[in-house]
């Protein structure tokens, strides 16, 4: 049999109500007045599809801590490069071994099933250990369109494996259709879409309910053998249609969320997928449907461990865990819709050496320090001659990995001078759990949160985005938990 | 231990151009100012110096690299010039260098200029550090600035005795106003306002906790000194002052690479001064210094070190500047020319321009804010962040 093995995802911290996006921009589009209400999430300024899905597959990887996939599947329609490899960015960050295959998938909002579909594949045809696929968009919309009261921003990811299932996998279906509701060229910053009733109609509401009768006929089953099914649409009015088409009753459909968190792109499916499974209870049939350039449709069925191994931080904290935008203008800044003056702080970056983010990968990315096997003190960054002055020993040391450990703020402080994006710029020093120190960014929090020896967890964030030479910078940050 | 120069080195000559905004200056006329000064103090000719030592910090902005824009600007005839940097503690560095000559008999009379032309960043403040502390640095350590690396300190100081951060601004806020006093005296001070511990408090935040008025003067300057043997030093002026003590201590990176260091001090302070104190023979700190001069980049780092030189007991600073002692009238004057607060600080003439008030204070040439028979000074400066920290600690008397 082969399965889910974990999964979770990640939900950025900000919000944005939507009734700031009308109160800025409905003047040039009436029409959007009427999608002001609810919230979406946004990406911190410091997360993009990368760090969304790295955050995403950490968080399922709380629910299997031990699994080591031989694949690795990065979904996205906004990932930050087109050439060099995003999967192998996460790859670096997840510390997974240099030989896992790695993929990039891309092009429509349904990347995250069918990197999943095709994972469940390889899995059968006994081409792989198993795999980690991670879904994340961070969505750029033009200001004034419907589309921006919709868009939002998350990761979410999943792993199958034959092992240790969480859910079996019970068959899929794919239906290809070219159907151009949206579209962006490679030197576009924004989607353009057609006609929002002709989406609607002969879209969703026509290219879903096919695809989902074509999968019944197919499994010989129909809607009531499905105690969940999930599937995107950010339309409230024609999502409850599609259910109304294909007789599902109402309180089996998985709630798409769109109101609390937004439609989320080819992070929706998975999701979507997530937020069934946390629910789930042993035996349950799940049924979950991608849908952009056509459709990929999903059967799981829970298994008794589905109860035992609950991400640590469910969908459902992460949606009321959530601090609000304060104004609209700092979303576009977020996303540089709207330039802002950076002055010389902002404007200047020293070239960001590629031998350099290459000789130390590890250190960098995956945050692996070194512990003396002499007096066992860990360090960061690696050493060669332990830092312990009564030790000092010479290359007596092993890799220690400190991104999944725990720690508490030493000290820290808001800059305002620094360049931020969402001044003032919140750093500190940061001692591990079991030995360690870093000076770190800090992220997701606010200088009134903080206390010297508050407990903080790390984070992989964008460190820099250096737009002059089109290179952004990853790093590790420290995120406080706030109570 | 080592032996150590006491005694061994005097200082003829000193020059200090006015800190602040030098806009009309190039750093070579920063330069040649100091220079003349100096000269005139020594009352030398220029053929007699025989060796030069540069100290600057941000090339880039600056003269450029080498020891060429000194020997270059002062025409010194082929000597052996040698550019130095150690962060903001690069002016003493210089000096350091000027005095081992002399102290080795290599040689005779030798020069140290500091000079740094900030107003040509084109930053408020410093310029941001990027790759200052290596390009591997630049993937991994925040984006932090002076102010913020020195708040972290500020913050744990707090944290570890137990002071409300109302009160510790408070304590802070008498710390820049006592040099404000001080800076308002000196005609060669960038910033000579005298502002009130309210007018401090009021001031807008720049890395909580530290406001504007807990950060010092970002300004062009030079500053220079002429140092030679003892016996030359006597037959040229009746009033040579001796360098006691002076010594330097780089971090091993023990503070970050472990965590044996609790954040609240400076162990580069603290190592550097016990030496210096060994060196000069000074057993009891607070009894036998006269006059200090620390390198106050930051209020807080001023409140630590009068702790880290031994001057207050650790978690005690705060009552001794509630009590005044380091007041231009107290025991022991603290930055009787304005400190890196008021006079400014312009990164490689800092160090020199420490020595430059101790030894007019020795010499009783300190105008207006001349202080009562002082016998010993200490110049403190320091270069990087308290978390990775270059430090000296030099001791002056007649």
């Amino acid at each position: 049999m082969i399965g889910i093995t974990a999964y979770g995802a990640h939900i950025p911290r900000y919000r944005l109500e939507r009734k700031r996006i009308a109160q800025a921009m409905s003047w040039i589009n009436l029409a959007t007045l009427g999608l002001a209400a609810g919230e979406k999430a946004v990406a911190n300024v410091d997360e993009d599809a990368v760090t969304l899905a790295v955050a995403a597959a950490r968080n399922a990887l709380t629910t299997a801590p031990d699994l080591s996939p031989t694949q690795l599947f990065v979904a996205s329609t906004t990932l930050p490069y087109l050439e060099r490899q995003n999967s192998a960015i996460a790859a670096a960050a997840l510390n997974l071994a240099p030989e896992t295959e790695t993929a990039d998938v891309t092009g429509s909002f349904r990347s995250g099933t069918t990197a999943l579909i095709q994972a469940l594949r390889s899995l059968e045809n006994g081409g792989s250990g198993g795999a980690l696929i991670a879904a994340a968009d961070a969505r750029t919309a033009k200001p004034g369109s419907a589309e921006e009261h919709v868009a939002a921003d998350a990761g979410a990811a999943v792993a199958v494996g034959t092992e240790d299932l969480l859910a079996v996998f019970r068959g899929a279906l794919s239906l290809t259709a070219d159907f151009p509701d949206r579209m962006r060229d490679c030197s576009q910053r924004f989607s353009r879409t057609w006609e929002e009733r002709w989406i609607r109609d002969e879209g969703y509401l026509k290219i879903i309910p096919r695809a989902l009768a074509a999968f019944f006929e197919k499994q010989g089953t129909d809607a009531q053998a499905y105690q969940k099914i999930a599937y995107p649409c950010p339309f409230p009015r024609e999502h409850a249609a599609i259910a109304k088409a294909l007789n599902i009753d109402p309180q089996r459909v998985v709630d798409p969320l769109t109101a609390a968190v937004g439609d989320t792109g080819s992070a929706h499916p998975l999701l979507l997928l997530v937020h069934a499974l946390e629910q789930a209870e042993p035996g349950d049939n799940l049924l979950v449907v991608g849908f952009g350039s056509g459709v990929d449709v999903l059967h799981f069925q829970a298994t008794d461990r589905i109860r035992d191994r609950r991400p640590a931080l469910p969908l459902s904290r992460q949606i009321e865990r959530k601090a609000l935008l304060s104004n609209y203008e700092k979303a576009l800044a977020f996303r540089n819709v709207l330039p802002v003056e950076t002055g010389l702080r902002g404007e200047f970056q020293a070239e960001s050496p590629r031998s350099v983010m290459w000789r130390h990968r590890s250190t960098i990315f995956g945050l692996v320090g070194s512990r003396c096997r002499h007096c066992g003190t860990p360090q960061y960054p690696p050493q060669r001659v332990c830092a312990v002055p009564d030790c000092n020993a010479v290359d007596a040391m092993d890799p220690y990995p400190f991104a999944s450990r725990t720690g508490r703020i030493v000290s820290y402080t808001a800059d305002h001078l620094a360049f931020s994006y969402d001044p003032p710029q919140i750093y500190g020093i940061v001692d591990f759990d079991g030995g360690g120190r870093m000076m770190l960014d800090f992220t997701d929090c606010s200088l009134e949160d903080l206390q010297v020896g508050m407990a903080v967890s790390l984070a992989f964030r964008r460190k820099y985005l250096d737009k002059e030479r089109g290179i952004h910078v990853y790093f590790w940050k420290a995120v406080p938990t706030v109570s | 231990m080592a032996i150590g120069i006491k005694d061994k080195v005097a200082i003829i000559g000193m020059g200090c151009t006015r800190f602040g905004e030098r806009w009309d200056a190039a750093a070579e006329d920063l330069i040649l100012e100091a220079f003349m000064e100096a000269m005139e103090d020594a009352g030398i000719e220029r053929r007699e110096i025989d060796a030069a030592w540069l100290g600057t910090c941000f090339d880039e902005v600056n003269v450029g690299k080498s020891g060429i824009p000194l020997s270059q600007t002062l025409k010194l005839p082929n000597l052996p010039v040698t550019r130095v940097e150690n962060f903001c503690a690069t002016g003493t560095e210089a000096f350091r260098g000027a005095c081992y000559a002399v102290a080795a008999g290599a040689s005779r009379i030798a020069l140290a200029v500091g000079v740094e032309k900030l107003k040509d960043t084109g930053y408020g403040g410093l310029p941001g550090f990027d790759t200052a502390m290596g390009v591997f640095q630049h993937f991994t350590l925040p984006n932090f600035t002076a102010p913020g690396a020195f708040a972290l300190l500020a913050t744990r100081y707090f944290a570890k005795y137990g002071i409300d951060p109302e009160e510790g601004k408070r304590a802070l806020a008498k710390i820049s106003s006592k040099s404000h006093r001080a800076g308002a005296l000196n005609p060669r001070a960038h910033l000579r306002k005298p502002v009130t511990p309210e007018q401090v408090l009021k001031a807008p935040i720049i890395a909580w906790p530290l406001g504007l008025f807990d950060c010092c003067g970002v300004s062009d300057g030079a500053a220079a000194a002429i140092v030679t043997t003892p016996e030359i030093a006597r037959s040229l002026r009746k009033d040579p002052v001796f360098v006691k003590a002076l010594q330097i201590a780089a971090t091993s990176g023990e503070e970050m690479l472990t965590t044996s260091w609790d954040g609240s001090y400076l162990k580069t302070t603290t190592e550097a001064a016990a030496r210096a104190y060994a060196e000069a023979g000074i057993k009891n700190p607070r009894d036998e210094l006269s006059i200090l001069e620390v390198h106050d980049c930051f209020s807080i780092t001023e409140l630590v070190t009068y702790e880290d030189l031994g001057i207050s007991p650790r978690g005690r600073a705060i009552l001794d500047v509630n009590e005044g002692l380091f007041d231009l009238e107290g025991k022991i004057p603290c930055q009787s020319d304005g400190g890196l607060k008021c006079f400014g600080h312009p990164i490689g003439a800092s160090g020199i321009r420490m020595i430059y008030e101790v030894v007019k204070q020795l010499q009783h040439k300190a105008g207006e804010r001349q202080i009562p028979n002082p016998t010993l000074g200490l110049t403190h400066n320091l270069g990087g962040i308290p978390s990775f920290s270059v430090c000296s600690v030099s001791i002056f008397g007649l």
